[in-house]
């Protein structure tokens, strides 16, 4: 309770819960802007009527989940100023300039084009249109390359000075995008994203298949998620192994906390699968592990050598329960959807695909599980950084702003109110979006209403059947 | 030769800025019109003569936000903590304004609720903006790099007409943007509020500029001491030549363009003005544009991609106005 009392506390917390919030819509539309890219470019190929029918059922929920992305980015990027004061001040130099390049390369671009691919398909023709949409969906990937640059710079920073002023100075730009743990969060976030929006793809599908087997535009989003489930889960899986083995180089306190030792040096040392942390005891309580398999995954060596929480000062110490177990969620989540991937490869090899409910059923409890995997992600990325902002450099008791607890408490009450208020009901619209039959005749009115509506005819953006 | 630049960020901040002004100015405006037109095929054409740009025009802000945070730094880690409460309501102000756009069309039910948050939402934000220009222009207590001030030092009464001028100025573009998109009626009825908001914006910035230069010692030299005064008398005189085009447009209805021009002319003067109070100060009344201002190695490498990219951006923004050119047509039905 104390806790509650304290403004830098709150205002972690509010910064983790807009942030939150704001990384489920990108998590999504990354992955479904290149979906709808995919899909114009196969019905402009093929002409198959079913391509444009998954299309239109996509580009509405994309617009909705868009608009809610853009909303709550725009409070996080004040939020650096409002209750970060003084990290902003001294990072400002450095993240500053990556983000002015986010805002340039990525934001214009997309919100330039997506009134062109929401609702221009009469206005420009097929060609220009899916142009625009490619634009889109490029658009989300350089937000993605900026915004982690700047995340992973303050995990890993590299390529700065420090000014007598206290800032932080830029040396050489090419170190400070490139920094040690850049390449591999990058690689790992656009998995997340494509495997996010994977599995929300294969849970819509299953659901209308379990309802008719033989709806086509079902059935295309169900194979088309299934085969993204198959091969990108288990790369995501070898590109998390990376990612730790990086982490383990760069913030080896990190990889204690996600792993639960403590013992300042263990040979050998078990991979745990539960267990109970205890930062005061200094041990994890009711373990249960595998043998070696920590130091095998870690180091490559059954034998091989692994620094616990002992081997650093205890003011770094990072809040170890946390991180322990949003890091099993994770992984847990990326081997179950491995394994589904697998058993659709299977089962579609047999010729089951379409018809075995159990897959189905299946593939739409996983519908979540890419959100929930995103958050437990970035939850171990960003507590296991405690207690600094900028690794090694700057605490984050020392970033906040002046801003005393009434200001602090106030406004997160308010944004905890708003965003459950507002993106509560944008959740409702999209599932009721997704529970629409795909391919079918639009029925009134609401199927009908306009994405965003038309510039100058109101009227849907794309009729039935007509071509753009 | 070396680049002044701080100077030259200065300028283009002040750009990106005035840019969401006038552009998102009218998106915000035509939010708080909203409720003066009942009928529901009247908000259609509303909503729909703003629908496909607002997302790029509210992208400008984000500019003018982080282009603050990479250029000055120093600045932006005072002003926010300064204008804590009035950038929190302009943000939630935003979420209700843009979520409004797709969620009205979701529901039957609930249509009127979310007309609501888009006229709610859209005041809230307009309203704010103008509180946190009048919170900056009266000046922030800063000690030791960092904002110094009490928790309600941005209430003021000037900040409040500020608001209140803001708001108005936001209606007028809004009316006069539906002016250009509109026809029959709804035109009409835009050409009759736009006279009215017209005479209350021109009231305003009035109140505004002569209470200004009250605010500071440096202001008032600014404005009133001989050689300024040779090059800042001719301001009032530009206001008022820019407000009798106004007022001409919004009679002559053969020229649905010269409303908004005028208009934005009046947003530029003030804009101008304030200008002139303020250089080099950058957050009154003590910190210039170079205290604030990042390290060079950090305003060049942005400023390279500024010159690649913003003309990119103009190009294509201005394209997909030129795409949805042309009235909004009131006939259509949604079915
Ligand atoms: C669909 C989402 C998803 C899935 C299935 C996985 N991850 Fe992950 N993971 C993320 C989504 C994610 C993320 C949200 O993208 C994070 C947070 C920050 C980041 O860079 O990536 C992340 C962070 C993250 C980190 C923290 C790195 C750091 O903070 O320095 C490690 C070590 C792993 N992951 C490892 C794995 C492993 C071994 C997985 C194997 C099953 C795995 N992840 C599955
Ligand atoms: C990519 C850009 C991001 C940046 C620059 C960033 C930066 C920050 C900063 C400045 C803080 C406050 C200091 C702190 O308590 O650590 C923070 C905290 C936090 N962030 Fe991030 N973050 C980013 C992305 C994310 C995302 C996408 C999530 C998604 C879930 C996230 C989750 C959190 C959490 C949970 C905390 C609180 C940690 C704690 O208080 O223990 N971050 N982050
Ligand atoms: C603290 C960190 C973050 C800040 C300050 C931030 C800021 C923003 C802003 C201002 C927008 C709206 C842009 C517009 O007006 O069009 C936005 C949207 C977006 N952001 Fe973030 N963001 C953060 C974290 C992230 C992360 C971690 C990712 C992904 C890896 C991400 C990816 C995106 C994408 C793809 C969009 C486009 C809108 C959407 O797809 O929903 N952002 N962000």
């Amino acid at each position: 309770m104390q806790a509650l009392l304290d403004p830098v506390f709150l205002a972690r917390l509010q910064f983790a819960f807009t942030v939150s919030f704001h990384i489920i819509f990108p998590a999504f539309t990354i992955g479904l802007a290149s979906y709808l890219a995919v899909l114009e470019v196969l019905w402009l190929a093929t002409g198959r009527d079913v391509y444009m029918q998954v299309f239109k059922f996509w580009v509405k929920i994309f617009a909705v989940t868009f608009g809610m992305g853009v909303v709550s980015g725009i409070v996080m990027s004040y939020q650096f100023g409002t209750n970060w004061a003084v990290f902003s001040d001294k990072a400002g130099p450095v993240i500053g300039p990556l983000m002015g390049y986010e805002v340039m390369s990525a934001f214009f671009l997309e919100a330039g084009f997506l009134g062109v691919m929401l609702f221009g398909m009469k206005r420009v023709g097929r060609g220009l249109h899916f142009f625009a949409t490619a634009m889109v969906a490029f658009g989300t990937f350089i937000s993605a390359f900026w915004i982690l640059a700047v995340n992973s710079w303050m995990q890993t920073p590299a390529g700065y000075a420090i000014a007598p002023n206290g800032q932080f100075v830029p040396e050489d730009w090419w170190t400070v995008i490139f920094n040690p743990s850049f390449p591999y969060r990058l690689v790992h976030m656009v998995l997340a994203a494509y495997l996010t929006t994977a599995f929300v793809v294969g849970a819509v599908g299953a659901w209308h298949l379990l309802k008719d087997k033989t709806n086509t535009p079902a059935r295309v989003m169900f194979s088309m998620a299934m085969w993204m489930a198959a091969i990108v889960a288990p790369i995501q899986i070898v590109a998390g192994d990376f990612h730790g083995l990086n982490t383990l180089q760069h913030q080896p306190a990190k990889i204690a906390a996600m792993e639960g030792h403590y013992e300042e040096s263990i040979r050998g040392a078990p991979l745990y699968l539960f267990g109970l942390p205890d930062n005061e005891a200094g041990e994890t309580k009711y373990a249960i592990g595998i043998p070696k398999l920590g130091s095998l995954i870690l180091t490559h060596d059954w034998e091989g050598e692994l620094k616990g929480l002992k081997a650093f000062p205890r003011e770094d110490w990072p809040p170890t329960p946390v991180v322990f177990w949003s890091f099993r969620i994770m992984v847990g989540l990326g081997v179950l959807m491995a394994a589904l991937g697998l058993i659709s490869l299977v089962m579609r090899f047999g010729g089951h695909i379409y018809r075995n409910a159990w897959l189905h059923r299946a593939a739409l409890l996983m519908g979540p599980s890419g959100f929930v995997a995103v958050l437990a992600g970035w939850v171990t990325t960003e507590v296991g950084r405690q207690p600094y902002t900028i690794y090694g450099l700057l605490r984050t008791v020392d970033s906040v702003s002046p801003i005393g607890l009434p200001g602090v408490s106030a406004s997160l009450i308010a944004f905890i109110i708003v965003y459950f208020i507002v993106f509560g009901a944008g959740v409702f619209y999209l599932l009721r979006l997704m529970g629409k039959v795909p391919g079918a005749a639009p029925d009134e009115p609401i199927a009908n209403a306009p994405l965003r509506s038309a510039g100058i005819v109101p009227g849907p953006a794309m009729q039935h059947g007509d071509r753009p | 030769m070396t680049l002044d630049l701080p100077l030259i960020w200065a300028g283009l901040i002040a750009f990106a800025v005035l840019a969401y002004v006038v552009l998102d100015g009218f998106d915000l405006g035509i939010g708080m019109l909203f409720p003066l037109f009942k009928k529901e095929r009247e908000r259609d054409v509303l909503m729909n003569s703003v629908a496909p740009v607002w997302d790029g025009n509210e992208t400008w802000l984000v500019l003018g936000g982080g282009g603050l945070l990479a250029a000055f730094p120093l600045a932006y880690a005072i002003i926010l903590p300064a204008l804590y409460m009035p950038i929190t309501i302009m943000l939630l102000g935003l979420i209700f304004r843009g979520v409004a756009f797709e969620f009205r069309w979701r529901t039957v039910r609930w249509k009127p609720v979310w007309d609501w948050s888009f006229t709610l939402g859209s005041l809230a934000a307009s309203f704010m903006q103008g509180i946190a220009l009048g919170g900056l222009i009266q000046g922030i207590r800063v000690a030791d790099r960092a904002y110094a001030g009490g928790w309600w030092d941005w209430l003021t009464p000037f900040s409040i007409l500020t608001g209140i001028a803001v708001v108005v100025g936001y209606c007028l573009l809004g009316a006069c943007w539906l002016v250009i998109k509109t026809e029959g009626d709804i035109q009409n009825r835009c050409y009759d509020l736009g006279r009215k908001l017209s005479i209350a914006l021109v009231v305003l910035i009035g109140l505004v500029s002569l209470w200004t230069p009250f605010l500071g010692e440096q202001f008032l030299s600014r404005w009133f001491t001989w050689p300024n005064i040779a090059l800042t008398a001719p301001m009032p005189i530009l206001v008022l030549v820019a407000a009798g085009a106004l007022w001409r447009g919004l009679h002559d209805y053969s020229r649905p363009m010269q409303p908004f021009l005028s208009a934005l002319a009046l947003f530029v003067l003030s804009y101008i003005g304030l200008g002139i109070s303020f250089w080099p100060l950058m957050v009154p009344p003590s910190i210039t544009f170079y205290d604030a201002a990042a390290p060079d190695v950090s305003l060049g490498f942005l400023l390279v991609g500024a010159v690649i990219l913003l003309p990119i951006i103009l190009a294509y923004t201005a394209y997909a106005y030129y795409v949805f050119r042309g009235k909004v047509d009131p006939h259509a039905h949604y079915h």
